[in-house]
C-alpha cells in the first residue's frame, strides 16, 4: 500500500508540474518542471506497478 | 539584497498535496493500531528496506541538510568525512555486531537493553537524558527551520512552526511508529527528489565537476576574497578530502588534525551516535524478523554513502559561484535584525558623503557584521543625491554585509535555478526532511517516555491499553514540549548552547558503556555505572579547561582556566569526546574487576557476546547476509576515500 502512495504523490506533482510548464521557462534554458515533471511520473507509476506486483 | 523567494500557486499546490498524503497514511494505518506494541514498535513486521530507508531519514533532519550545505561551502569536501569516516563504519558495526543483542534480547528500547544487562539507575541515567535531549533537538531545529522560512519566504514563524507540528503530530498520533516509519521513506524518496534537479542544475551551470575543482583550487588560495577564511590554504584544499587532514590542523579549513578525525569523530562520536542512539535504533528493531533487523543499517548505509553529492556537493558549487560572481551570485549574507536597522538607518539619512568611512564603521558596529565600505559609501551617495526610502536604506545595507550566512547556501541556490513549481518540490524536500526528523524524536520520545520511565518508575503493572493511551497523551505533550522549546531557543540563544553542551558531555562516553557490556561479561553494573558518571563528568572538566582559538573563555569553554588551546571548535569537540570515552572506558573496566559481579552467566545470555550462541544467518543466499553486505560496503567506502584522496 505504501508503494502505491508513494507512487501516487509522484504521479500526480509529476502531473502538475507537467501541466504548468510551458510559461516558466528558466533556468539554463532548460525546461526543468516538464522533464523532472516526466521524469516523476515515469518513477511513480513504476512504484505502482512494483506494489500491485507484490500484493 | 535579502533572498526572498515568492511562491506561486502550483508551489503551495505540491506543498498541500505532500501534507494531505503524509496525514493519510497515518489515517490509512490507524486500524492497524491496536496493541502498544503495534504503537510503538509497529509490531515488528515491517521488511528491512523500509526500515533502512526510514534509519537514514529519521537522522536526516533539516538541521543536516541546511548544516551540510553550510559546511560544504566552509570547508569543502572535507565534510565528507562526517559521512564516509563519521557514519558508515558505525552503521556497519552496529548491523553485524550489535543489531543481534539489541533485537534478540527482546528490549523495546535502548534504556531497556541497559537494565537487561545492568541494572535500573543506569537505565534511568539514560532514558532520562535522552528524553529531555530528544525534546530539545527537535526544539532547536524546529526553532532554526522556522526562521529559515520566515527570513526566506517571509513566513510567519509561528504559523510555520505550528503547521508542521500538526501534520506531524496527526500521522505520529493515529499510525504510530509504522506511520512515522512510512512517512520517513516517503520522505527520502522526496528530499533526493526534490534536490536533485538543484544540484544538476547547478552543477551544469558552474561548468561541471572539473571546472568547480579548478575555481574551487583559486577559492583555496585566496579564501579571504569571500570572507571565508583569513588564512590561504593549498589549491586542493577544498576539493580533496585526505591531503588537506594529512598535511596537519593548519593546513585545511577545518582545523582538525588526523588523529581526532578518525579516531574522535570515526570513532568515539559516530559509533556512540549509530549505535546507542535509540532515535536511529529504534528503526532497526521495528524490522520484521532478526534478518531485516541486520540489514536495516546497512541498506541505510548506501544512499548515506551518496548523500554528499545532493548535500555537502551544493555548498562547494556555491562558493564556486559566488567566487567567479556567476550571473552576480554571492552567498547569501548574514541577516540584519529589525533593531539593528532602526539604529542603522538614521545613520545613513543623516550622514554626508565626505565622512563615509566613519560612517561606515559606526553602521557596521550598529549592525554587528563587517561591511563593504565602498557600497556603504555608495548608498550615503546615493541618499544625499536624492533621499531613498527606509526600505532601500534597509536593503542597501544589508547587500553591504560582507559576513555570509552558510545556512542560506541551499536555498539560495534552490531560488535562484529552480522556477515554480520546481520551487515547491524543492521547498517541499525541505519541509519532508524537517518533518521527518521531528517525527523521530517525537516517537523515540514517546517509547522511552512510556517503556521507561512511566511504564518502569510511575505506573507499573497497567493494563496495554492503558500504556497505549499513556503514549497518545505523550506524543501531544512531546510535541508541544518542542514547541515550547522552540520558542526558548528562539529567544534565549545561550540557554540552548549550554543545553546541547551538557548532553554533549552525557552522549560522549555512551559508546564505552555499551562496547564493554555487550562484548566483557564482566563488566558489572556499579563498574558501567560510575564509569560513565566519571565519563561525563570528565568530558565537562575538559570543557571546562580547554578553549578554540579565537574564543573567549566562558561558554565555548575555560571558564576554569586554559590548558590547552585547540585550532577549532570542532578539534576541541572531537578531543573531549577522545578524552570522555577514554575515562569510562578505563573507569568502568577498573571498577568492574573491583567490584563483585550481580547477574550470572544465565542472566546474561542473549545480551553479552560471548555467552550468546553464535548466531546461524538465516538467509539461504548468500548475498543478503549482514557481513557479506558490510564488507561490500567498507570495501565501496574506500574506494570513495580513495578517488577523492
Amino acid at each position: 500500500m505504501m508503494f502505491s502512495l508513494i507512487g501516487a504523490l509522484l504521479a500526480v506533482s509529476g502531473f502538475f508540474t507537467r501541466d504548468d510548464t510551458a510559461m516558466y521557462q528558466r533556468s539554463l534554458n532548460i525546461n526543468v518542471n516538464l522533464w523532472w515533471g516526466l521524469f516523476l511520473l515515469v518513477f511513480g507509476l513504476l512504484m505502482l506497478f512494483l506494489a500491485r506486483r507484490k500484493s | 539584497m535579502p533572498i526572498n523567494i515568492h511562491l506561486q500557486g502550483i508551489d503551495y499546490a505540491i506543498l498541500f498535496l505532500y501534507c494531505l498524503f503524509v496525514i493519510g497514511i497515518g489515517f490509512a494505518l490507524k486500524r492497524y493500531m491496536k496493541t502498544s506494541a503495534d504503537f510503538f514498535m509497529s509490531g515488528q513486521s515491517i521488511p528491512a528496506w523500509v526500515t533502512g530507508l526510514a534509519f537514514l531519514s529519521a537522522n536526516l533532519g533539516a538541521l543536516e541538510l541546511v548544516g551540510m550545505a553550510a559546511s560544504g561551502a566552509k570547508y569543502g569536501i572535507m565534510t565528507c568525512h562526517f559521512y564516509w569516516v563519521g557514519a558508515i563504519p558505525a552503521m556497519v558495526f552496529l548491523g553485524i555486531f550489535m543489531m543481534p543483542f539489541y533485537y534478540g534480547s527482546k528490549a523495546r528500547s535502548v534504556p531497556e537493553y541497559l537494565k537487561l544487562r545492568f541494572d535500573e539507575r543506569i537505565r534511568c541515567f539514560n532514558s532520562l537524558s535522552f528524553a529531555v535531549m530528544t525534546v530539545f533537538a527537535s526544539g532547536i531545529s524546529m526553532n532554526a527551520l522556522a526562521k529559515l522560512l520566515h527570513q526566506l519566504l517571509g513566513w510567519n514563524y509561528d504559523l510555520s512552526l505550528w503547521i508542521c507540528s500538526a501534520v506531524v503530530l496527526l500521522y505520529v498520533l493515529k499510525g504510530g511508529l509504522t506511520s512515522a516509519i512510512y512517512t520517513e521513506v516517503l520522505q527520502f524518496f522526496m528530499i533526493v527528489l526534490g534536490f536533485a534537479p538543484v544540484v544538476y542544475l547547478s552543477l551544469k551551470d558552474i561548468g561541471g565537476w572539473t571546472q568547480l575543482k579548478s575555481t574551487l583550487a583559486k577559492v583555496a588560495v585566496d579564501p579571504a576574497t569571500l570572507d571565508l577564511s583569513t588564512k590561504t590554504f593549498a589549491p586542493d584544499a577544498w576539493t580533496s578530502a585526505w591531503t588537506p587532514l594529512l598535511a596537519g590542523s593548519s593546513a585545511n579549513p577545518m582545523g582538525i588534525d588526523l588523529f581526532s578525525m578518525v579516531f574522535g569523530l570515526g570513532f568515539v562520536l559516530s559509533f556512540g551516535y549509530w549505535c546507542t542512539n535509540f532515535l536511529v535504533v529504534q528503526r532497526a528493531m521495528a524490522a520484521r524478523n532478526m534478518g531485516a533487523a541486520r540489514r536495516t543499517p546497512l541498506i541505510a548505509a548506501v544512499p548515506k554513502m551518496l548523500f554528499p553529492v545532493l548535500v555537502i556537493l551544493p555548498g562547494m558549487i556555491a562558493v564556486g559561484l559566488a567566487f567567479t560572481n556567476k550571473d552576480g551570485y554571492r552567498l547569501p549574507p548574514r541577516p540584519v535584525s529589525n533593531s539593528a536597522y532602526t539604529k542603522a538607518v538614521p545613520l545613513v539619512q543623516e550622514a554626508k558623503k565626505a565622512n563615509a568611512a566613519t560612517v561606515s564603521a559606526a553602521v557596521s558596529e550598529a549592525v554587528g557584521l563587517k561591511l563593504s565600505e565602498p557600497k556603504i559609501a555608495a548608498l550615503i551617495a546615493a541618499n544625499s543625491a536624492k533621499p531613498l526610502t527606509d526600505a532601500e536604506i534597509r536593503s542597501g545595507i544589508q547587500g553591504a554585509v560582507l559576513e555570509n550566512d552558510y545556512d542560506g547556501v541551499i536555498l539560495s541556490l534552490v531560488q535562484k535555478y529552480c522556477p515554480p513549481g520546481l520551487l515547491g518540490l524543492a521547498l517541499t524536500a525541505l519541509l519532508a526532511s524537517f518533518m521527518s526528523g521531528m517525527a523521530g524524536n517525537v516517537t523515540a520520545f514517546n517509547t522511552v517516555w512510556t517503556y521507561d520511565i512511566y511504564q518502569a518508575y510511575i505506573a507499573p503493572n497497567k493494563s496495554d491499553a492503558h500504556y497505549m493511551t499513556m503514549g497518545r497523551i505523550i506524543t501531544v505533550v512531546g510535541i508541544l514540549l518542542s514547541i515550547a522549546c522552540s520558542y526558548v531557543a528562539s529567544n534565549y540563544n545561550n540557554a540552548m548552547d549550554i543545553i546541547q553542551l551538557v548532553f554533549g558531555f552525557v552522549n560522549a562516553p555512551l559508546f564505552a558503556t555499551f562496547v564493554l557490556g555487550m562484548f566483557w561479561a564482566r563488566t558489572t553494573s556499579h563498574g558501567a555505572f560510575f564509569g560513565l558518571l566519571a565519563g561525563t563528568g570528565a568530558s565537562a572538566l575538559f570543557h571546562a579547561t580547554t578553549l578554540a582559538v579565537g574564543n573567549a573563555p566562558g561558554i565555548k569553554g575555560g571558564y576554569l582556566g586554559v590548558l590547552a588551546v585547540f585550532p577549532s571548535e570542532m578539534a576541541q569537540n572531537f578531543w573531549l569526546a577522545t578524552v570522555a570515552f577514554c575515562v569510562c572506558f578505563f573507569l568502568t573496566l577498573f571498577i568492574s574487576l573491583a567490584t563483585k559481579r550481580t547477574k550470572s552467566d544465565e542472566d546474561l545470555k542473549g545480551l553479552v557476546y560471548s555467552l550468546t550462541p553464535k548466531l546461524v544467518d538465516e538467509e539461504k543466499e548468500w548475498y543478503l547476509r549482514p557481513a557479506f553486505l558490510g564488507v561490500v560496503l567498507l570495501v565501496v567506502c574506500v574506494i570513495m576515500n580513495i578517488i577523492f584522496w
